[in-house]
């Protein structure tokens, strides 16, 4: 359903993003997750036609968005960054006008508008001035603006900022449902929030796309200890033979021998912890431990680079 | 043609939603009635001064021109004026949407360039000529105490709204190139005011350059409307002025989409 490919987009001199390729599915929820300034923003507006690429290429349903870019418009909803309201309308002629632009005819306006305000649990506000909405509303105002014209493909940006925690709930779970008829895409800072709406993750970090996977593979990732790298001093074959016999681990493979030491890659089976049993066994058997440590681990590094914990998005 | 409609409606219902529309309408009809009342009693007074003097050597009363003498000057002065007051009404234009962002809205949405562009030349066009219609009635006042006549009132206000679609065409496209309204309305007036006086030039250069000025002033063109001219070069100029405004701003948006 969208295909992006190569896509770099320069401000001045300095890339905002570079060669950035991945492709979605039709009704797939994608997850586009990264720091600020790591070029999600740049790459969203690319794909919304707000914005030309330097390079590359980028279809939404089959149209190039620089050629075709009004095909490709009336089948986006777009939430950007800052929900792009007219703070002087009422939610309900607000959202009128956004249908009415993005083409709807009027017969099916208002049945529209309706059940988005119901989708998205503004009904109670649809008279209200806009400017005087809290942030929460707005930022839901934003999201019926997206969904107005039952787009095919939503792009989202950090839907759920300036949520309340129960707000946030919601509103996974109505980007969740919206997944299966319509594609969505969707970027965002928070990981939990990827692994609870997403059915893949796209990891951009400084304009370039450093991990794509599904949400359970990258979080068995992210949990490391998969991969351990033990230094030890003693005898080689029947260090390897006691380590493999530990059931928890699934694999032990000789790195390399030096003078005395010899080096170990031990895997674990997925999702335990071996280091403590390791060292015990080695220690157990009077042989010495020299090093120990987590290896495959630049994932979890760009990671933690990447994203701060629910928590603190939450109670900050 | 859908969207113009839409993007004309919001924008003339956010003229009037937000006070701007209220405050810029009430102050320039306000004013122009101040000048309306100076002018016409003077005019009266001077009238009334001529007809002493004309009794006094014993000679038939003078009649002097309702039209020449009192309307025609407050049409000048509404046309300068209206360069003081059109950039506060066009300055929000589009700068105010790149403030906020829905300028995201409006792009990424099925809507070109171009409609959008005359959805708000459209919608400050409107608000204008509201204005006009509303100081038209106090000249309309004058028919009941005497008989100026009418087709140098019409060729005047449609002087008066080709120079005005001018300021606001300027108006739109110092909109669409700043996020700030203030720089947007001192651009615009800066501008104007530069064209407005450009023919004072012609004086002090060579004689061609010197009519070349004088052609391109915006004032110069509106004198003929006033005195009840309607010469269609005079129509060409504010409209070639006017499209070219438009033009300028299409491509300062267009822009934004072009791979550079």
């Amino acid at each position: 359903m969208i295909e992006v490919k190569n896509l770099t987009r320069y401000y001045g001199q300095k890339p905002a993003i570079q060669n950035v390729t991945f492709n979605v599915e039709k009704g797939e929820v994608l997850g586009f997750l990264g720091p600020n300034a790591a070029g999600k923003t740049t790459t969203m507006r690319i794909l919304t036609c707000y914005m030309p690429a330097t390079n590359g290429t980028a279809k939404v349903a089959g149209f190039d968005v620089f050629d075709q870019s009004m095909e490709v418009r009336r089948r986006i909803g777009y939430l950007p960054e800052n929900p792009p309201l007219y703070s002087e309308m009422t939610v309900e002629s607000y959202l009128k006008f956004v249908g009415r632009i993005k083409g709807m005819d009027s017969k099916n306006l208002k049945k529209h508008v309706d059940k988005v305000m119901d989708l998205t649990n503004i009904d109670d506000v649809r008279k209200k001035i806009i400017g005087k909405l809290s942030k929460g509303y707005r930022q839901r105002v934003g999201l019926a603006q997206a969904l107005v014209h039952d787009p095919e493909v939503l792009i989202l940006d950090e839907p759920t900022v300036g949520l309340d925690p129960k707000q946030i709930i919601d509103v996974r779970k109505l980007i969740k449902n919206l997944g299966g008829e319509r594609t969505v895409i969707l970027s965002t800072h928070i990981l939990p929030e990827v692994s609870q709406t997403c059915s893949r993750v796209v990891i951009i970090n400084e304009g370039k796309v450093v991990a794509e996977d599904t949400p359970e593979n990258l979080t068995r990732r992210l949990q490391g200890n998969e991969k351990i790298y033990v230094e030890v001093e003693g005898p080689a074959e029947v260090i390897e033979k006691e380590l493999q016999n530990l059931d928890i681990v699934s694999s032990v493979v000789r790195e390399k021998e030096m003078n005395e030491k010899v080096a170990f890659i031990v895997e674990s089976i997925p999702n335990r912890d071996i280091r403590k049993d390791i060292a015990k066994t080695i220690v157990q058997k009077g042989w010495g431990l020299f090093e120990m440590r987590p290896v495959g681990m630049s994932l979890e590094e760009v990671f933690l680079r990447l994203t701060t914990k629910e928590e603190e998005v939450m109670f900050s | 043609m859908r969207s113009y409609l839409a993007i004309t409606d919001r924008e003339l219902k956010s003229y009037f939603t937000s006070p701007i529309a209220y405050i810029v309408i009430a102050l320039f009809v306000l004013i122009t009635a101040i000048f309306f009342y100076l002018i016409i009693s003077n005019f009266v007074q001077l009238s009334f001064r001529y007809t002493m003097q004309a009794q006094y050597y014993r000679m038939a009363p003078p009649k002097l021109n309702v039209n020449s003498m009192a309307i025609r000057p407050l049409l000048h002065n509404i046309s300068l004026f209206a360069l003081f007051w059109l950039p506060l009404l066009t300055m929000r234009l589009i700068a105010e949407e790149k403030k906020t962002g829905t300028i995201e809205l409006i792009f990424t949405s099925p809507v070109r360039t171009i409609e959008t562009v005359m959805a708000k030349f459209t919608a400050s066009t409107s608000i204008f000529i509201v204005m006009l219609v509303l100081t038209f009635l106090y000249i309309i006042s004058l028919f009941f105490f005497g008989n100026p006549e009418f087709g140098p009132i019409l060729s005047g206000y449609l002087g008066l709204l080709l120079i005005g679609m001018s300021y606001i065409a300027f108006g739109l496209f110092f909109s669409s190139i700043t996020d700030n309204q203030i720089i947007a309305a001192v651009a615009t007036f800066a501008f104007i005011l530069f064209f407005w006086a450009i023919g004072w030039m012609s004086g002090f250069v060579s004689p061609g350059l010197g009519s070349f000025l004088d052609k391109l002033s915006l004032i110069n063109h509106f004198d003929d409307f006033a005195k009840g001219v309607i010469d269609l070069g005079n129509i060409v100029y504010y409209l070639s002025f006017t499209f070219f405004g438009i033009f300028l701003t299409y491509i300062s948006l267009e822009s934004k989409k072009w791979r550079l």
